[in-house]
């Protein structure tokens, strides 16, 4: 248990040192920009359809549940500010923050961790590059600007599924809708969204890279960093949501 | 003139384990040292510490009189230009084809242009008697073409010291021939230093200009091949002979 503690604490330490070496890489020229996009292709590529999708229903279930939970209020004539709130400050950046960061994350630390127990890493320390520069950092930028991405279309596709909704299953005008969104739906909402984005978007690729470099142990090893990966990233995504939240509402008021 | 690598009272272990005990040796310019050893000896340590991939608990590190020891990684830059390792797996990168691999440290890390990078690139295949496979993936080759086209990156800079880790390994005896009869022109031809770690004695009797023997984190035996078959080391003598070794404790 004492010995579980202290090994935590010192993997802490270690992801805090990663991290400060990596936000050096980012801003200290030369500036890798071909392998930052080459990672913003591989991680919108991986992740773009299914991030949609997952939205897409998002906001149909969501427009859904409102209705039905409270049919007495008349409440399908508010759907839109349920739909878009709920969308843009919690569900999109949250939901996505899941659905990618597994994925991408743990395609990170699957290729990490086999450049690393096949000793690409240690070649190119030998050969006098920098791993968190070369392989850490692009993908630390990568994740960065993608996610907030992929949640500003997820908003937009999670309220059209709304729109769906409401329109053909509700029989509410498209009109009513959409003057709602427009009405309801603040700068506020989507900021402190894709503020949290942010942050996830960094936990995600930091977990992801330390675990790669970290593996040992063959296929084994790289297995079992990866699953760490999924279950670190989402813990943190959303055990650092609920404070997160708290932090932006204290901002906003 | 001093020697190319001064090496003081080298200690290191993992957890609770020692496994380098002041370990004390030189390494003369222009030789080939062979570090012969049981797997687990601690063989890939020693070898990891003379370019500063891992550092010692204590003792330290001299290259070319300079102290190694204690530098920062990127102060370390300057030594690992000049010292090349050839990794056990050949740890050429998957996502990049033959040219891409060995190119990669010329195109990083000099200025020159496309076409003298090819060149350059084509000049350390011949070296390693490896033609045509420039557009080739590395999961594409066979070990032993891996094992060349490592070697040709690790020449890729034209560096005073190759370190060997296995380079033999997993290879047939054929192949692990035309390694060994590489690593020695790399030697007599290109004036290399080379350091080869291994548990293959036929590469040890090609190459050696030196043998050391690591046994329980010291070198058991440090001396010429001449030496080492007149020794009358019984532990030594069973492992240059494949034999079994029998003493009070098994
Ligand atoms: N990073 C590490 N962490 C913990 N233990 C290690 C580490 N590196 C090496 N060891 C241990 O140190 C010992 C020596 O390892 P080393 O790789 O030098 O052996 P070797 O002589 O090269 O053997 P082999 O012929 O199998 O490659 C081994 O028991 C190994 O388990
Ligand atoms: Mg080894």
């Amino acid at each position: 248990m004492l010995r579980d503690l202290t090994r935590a604490l010192a993997q802490l330490g270690e992801i805090a040192i990663l991290t400060v070496r990596a936000f050096l890489a980012l801003v200290k020229p030369p500036y890798e920009l071909g392998l930052w996009v080459r990672q913003m292709e591989a991680l919108g590529v991986r992740s773009l359809v299914v991030a949609l999708i997952s939205m897409l229903f998002t906001g149909m279930v969501l427009a859904l549940q409102s209705a039905y939970a409270l049919p007495e209020l008349g409440v399908k004539y508010y759907v839109g500010t349920l739909v878009s709130k709920s969308l843009t400050r919690e569900l999109a950046p949250v939901l996505t923050a899941l659905i990618v960061g597994g994925r991408i994350g743990s395609g990170m630390t699957a290729e990490l961790g086999t450049m690393k127990v096949t000793e690409q890493i240690d070649a190119l320390r030998s050969m006098a590059f920098d791993p968190v520069k070369k392989l850490v950092a692009p993908r630390l930028a990568a994740t960065l600007i993608m996610l907030p991405l992929l949640v500003i279309l997820g908003n937009v596709v999670g309220i059209i599924g709304g729109l769906l909704v409401t329109v053909y299953q509700l029989n509410v005008a498209m009109g009513v809708y959409l003057n709602d969104v427009m009405g309801e739906l603040t700068y506020g909402d989507v900021l402190s969204g894709l503020g949290k984005t942010v942050f996830f978007a960094y936990f995600i690729a930091i977990i992801a890279c330390y675990n790669g470099l970290n593996a040992r142990g063959g296929a084994d090893g790289v297995g079992r960093a990866t699953t760490n990966t999924v279950v670190g990233a989402s813990i943190s995504i959303l055990i650092s949501d609920y404070f997160l939240t708290k932090l932006f509402f204290i901002f906003e008021s | 003139m001093s020697s190319l690598f001064e090496i003081k009272e080298l200690t290191k272990s993992y957890g609770e384990r020692l496994i380098l005990d002041r370990l004390s040796f030189e390494i003369e310019r222009g030789e080939c040292l062979v570090i012969l050893g049981r797997s687990g000896s601690g063989k890939s340590v020693t070898l990891r510490q003379l370019n500063g991939l891992e550092r010692p608990d204590s003792g330290s590190v001299l290259f070319d009189g300079v102290d190694i020891t204690d530098l920062e990684e990127k102060d370390l830059y300057g030594v690992r230009r000049r010292v090349a390792m050839l990794f056990q797996s050949g740890a050429l990168f998957d996502s990049m084809s033959v040219l891409d691999n060995i190119a990669y440290p010329v195109r990083e890390h000099t200025d020159l242009d496309e076409h003298e990078v090819v060149e350059i690139v084509e000049q350390k295949l011949r070296l390693v008697d490896l033609e045509g496979v420039l557009d080739r993936m590395p999961a594409d080759l066979s070990g032993g073409m891996r094992k060349r086209v490592a070697l040709a990156r690790s020449l890729a800079l034209d560096p005073e010291v190759v370190l060997f880790d296995e380079p033999t390994t997993g290879l047939d005896p054929t192949t692990s021939a035309t390694i060994a009869r590489l690593i020695k022109s790399t030697q007599l031809e290109l004036g290399v230093t080379c350091v080869v770690v291994t548990h293959d004695l036929s590469l040890a009797r090609t190459t050696a200009t030196k043998l050391a023997f690591l046994d329980s984190g010291r070198f058991r035996f440090w001396g010429t091949w001449s030496e080492a078959d007149a020794s009358d080391d019984t532990l030594l003598q069973d492992f240059l002979h494949g034999r079994e070794h029998h003493d009070g404790n098994e």
